[in-house]
């Protein structure tokens, strides 16, 4: 079995050897450097690191006067704070002007664990994504993280991106994750139900398409790396050849992945719809397995909520 | 340019001020007056700026932190020639490019998208900052309000500010002591400001915001001044120059009518021809 990664981790490296090609990247961070992994980019570029302290406002529109000088910016945080203390310097400072600004949010989802409620965002795809301009990116492993910060770099504007805390198992091998800004990645077909999912869910739902296979149901998997612009060809295409579609994501159900394809579905494809995630609930402390578990996102409760769906 | 061009200057810049708020029928005139003092320094004397080429990367930066009033700092960009004095009764019209609030997208000349209040001195902070990462020596200048003051994020950047030894940043806080509910120590009071400032590590100057040798002097010693921020606070009088509007809160928001505007302009009218017989002796 191949080593488990947290796309945090994969997100402090891509910066650190994004560093090394572009001299114009500072990292900012707000007292957590050693969580969110940016520390790896302060360990070789101690001048291109900035410790804000503990101001998340404060980081956030300083980061917009950085990048109005020309700078690539990563400002780092939780995604509870990133995403929501934070919200109107975001909106103001950063998307108003369109300002060079990425932002890099990990531990999102409930996945983070112990921590508890206080500290999972579960509403942070939403608000981010209802921001005009915004480019909302939810890489699933490691691989797909780098390449996401190397897009995220390359693209001219505000970028929220969002990472796990939790080691997980790569879906994608080191260097062939066919990544693209703003399309979606087919990693199994199925001709009876198709799952779009995000982030930390794309391999509990590969799991749950192995389950639901040995029950004789083919589900394809899609993975949606780019949230917004949403790949609305793949969805439509999708429901046209499953004419069923669950997404799965480690969010509300309101606002977030689920949202976005029911706005496809809706629109241009209609499909019949089941969105699995948090239902309009916070999450609590546990180990990230148990949280899982209760608030059904495993790989064996997607399956089960899948295999109804179907039938 | 000598104290008199100033005044002139600044005379002019609450001229059209008056005129830009009048048009539009809204818009913040008391915060505009206060700080055209300060605007006429800093855009016709201080700044190192060129209107031909207003994204040069090597030039002085301003952020209108109190970005309500953007009808002083377009009156300012415009009379410096970053874009035509004619556009400025277009403030807030629906195909003006001159936004309600500064918008760098839009304006020429403007450094930073403002008027979410306790935003702009980030920033500021942001562009002194890379100035340092980039070895470049331009200074960067923003004002904030008083009432701004009670914004937590400004303490955040007054933390910060002194932390990374900016001292090629200068902010100017126009201490008029009004806010839109009335006094500010009454709403919410953020005197001593002075005290405040220097606790957090700023070499804090206390000037009157509408004396141009006191604003001058000020901005020379805080380009003197190593290794830590400046703040300049200045005393000033909401509605400064328009003698009905002056430390009056109500007009901290609200346009004139028609007679209200003439019996303005007059009154600036007649300062104006005063100034050019002295100047043109």
């Amino acid at each position: 079995m191949a080593k488990k990664i947290a796309t945090r981790e994969a997100y402090g490296n891509a910066l650190a050897e994004l560093g090394e090609i572009d001299k114009n990247i500072v990292v900012l961070d707000a007292d957590l450097s050693k969580s969110t992994k940016t520390d790896a980019f302060k360990k070789k570029f101690p001048e291109r690191h900035i410790n804000m302290g503990i101001a998340e406002a404060n980081m956030m529109s300083t980061a917009a006067g950085i990048a109005s000088c020309g700078k690539t910016v990563f400002a780092s945080s939780f995604a509870v704070f990133a995403a929501g203390r934070a919200f109107e310097q975001i909106r103001n400072s950063i998307c108003y002007p369109k300002l060079n600004v990425k932002i890099g949010a990990t531990h999102a989802g409930i996945s983070v664990g112990e921590d508890g409620g206080s500290h999972q965002a579960v509403e942070d795809i939403a608000i981010m994504r209802a921001l005009p301009g915004m480019v909302v990116l939810s890489p699933c492993d490691a691989e797909e993280s780098k390449q996401a910060v190397f897009a995220a770099a390359k693209y001219d504007g505000p970028v929220y991106l969002r990472f796990g805390r939790l080691a997980v198992e790569p879906v994608y091998e080191e260097g062939k994750c066919p990544f693209e800004l703003g399309k979606g990645i087919t990693l199994r077909e199925g001709k009876d139900v198709t799952v779009v999912t995000t982030g930390l869910m794309v391999q509990e739902s590969l799991a749950a398409a192995d389950i639901l296979k040995s029950k004789g149901i083919e589900a394809g998997v899609i993975d949606i790396h780019t949230i917004k612009p949403l790949d609305r060809e793949i969805i439509k295409r999708a429901a046209g050849a499953t004419g069923k579609i669950v997404t799965v994501e480690e969010h509300n159900i309101f606002g977030g992945l689920g949202s976005a394809v029911a706005e496809v579905i809706a629109e241009e494809a209609p499909a019949k719809l089941l969105r699995i995630g948090l239902n309009d609930e916070f999450g609590k402390s546990g180990t990230p397995a148990a949280l899982l578990e209760e608030y059904g996102l495993n790989a064996e409760k997607i399956a089960e909520k899948i295999e109804k769906f179907v039938k | 340019m000598t104290v008199k061009e100033l005044e002139l200057t600044a005379c002019r810049i609450r001229r059209d001020i008056l005129t830009e708020v009048f048009n539009a029928k809204s818009g913040h005139p008391g915060g505009s007056l206060s700080i055209a003092d300060i605007l006429a320094v800093l855009y016709f004397k201080e700044m190192n700026i060129n209107p031909q080429d207003p994204q040069d990367p090597d030039r002085d930066r301003f952020v209108l932190s109190k970005g309500h009033c953007a009808p002083a700092l377009y009156a300012a960009l415009a009379h410096r020639g970053f874009f035509p004095t004619e556009d400025l009764p277009t403030l807030r019209k629906i195909d003006s490019y001159l936004q309600g609030h500064p918008d760098m997208r839009k304006v020429p000349g403007v450094d930073m998208s403002t008027g979410s209040l306790g935003q702009g001195i980030c920033a500021a902070n942001g562009m002194a900052m890379a100035a340092k990462l980039d070895g470049k020596n331009y200074r960067v200048y923003t004002v904030l309000g008083d009432g701004e003051l009670e914004e937590g994020q400004v303490w955040e950047a007054a933390m910060f500010a002194p932390h990374y030894k900016l001292d090629n940043l200068t902010a100017f806080i126009d201490l008029n002591l009004l806010q839109i509910d009335g006094d500010v120590r009454k709403v919410m009071n953020p005197t001593p400001v002075d005290k405040k400032f220097e606790a957090f590590g700023w070499n804090v100057i206390s000037i009157c915001a509408h004396n141009y040798e006191e604003i001058t002097e000020a901005i020379e010693k805080a380009k003197q001044t190593k290794g830590k921020p400046t703040v300049i606070i200045c005393s000033s009088t909401k509605g400064k120059g328009v003698s009905f509007m002056e430390n009056e809160a109500s007009w901290h928001g609200s346009a004139p009518d028609e007679e209200q505007y003439n019996l303005a302009v007059a009154e600036i009218d007649a300062k104006i021809k005063e100034l050019e017989g002295e100047i043109n002796g």
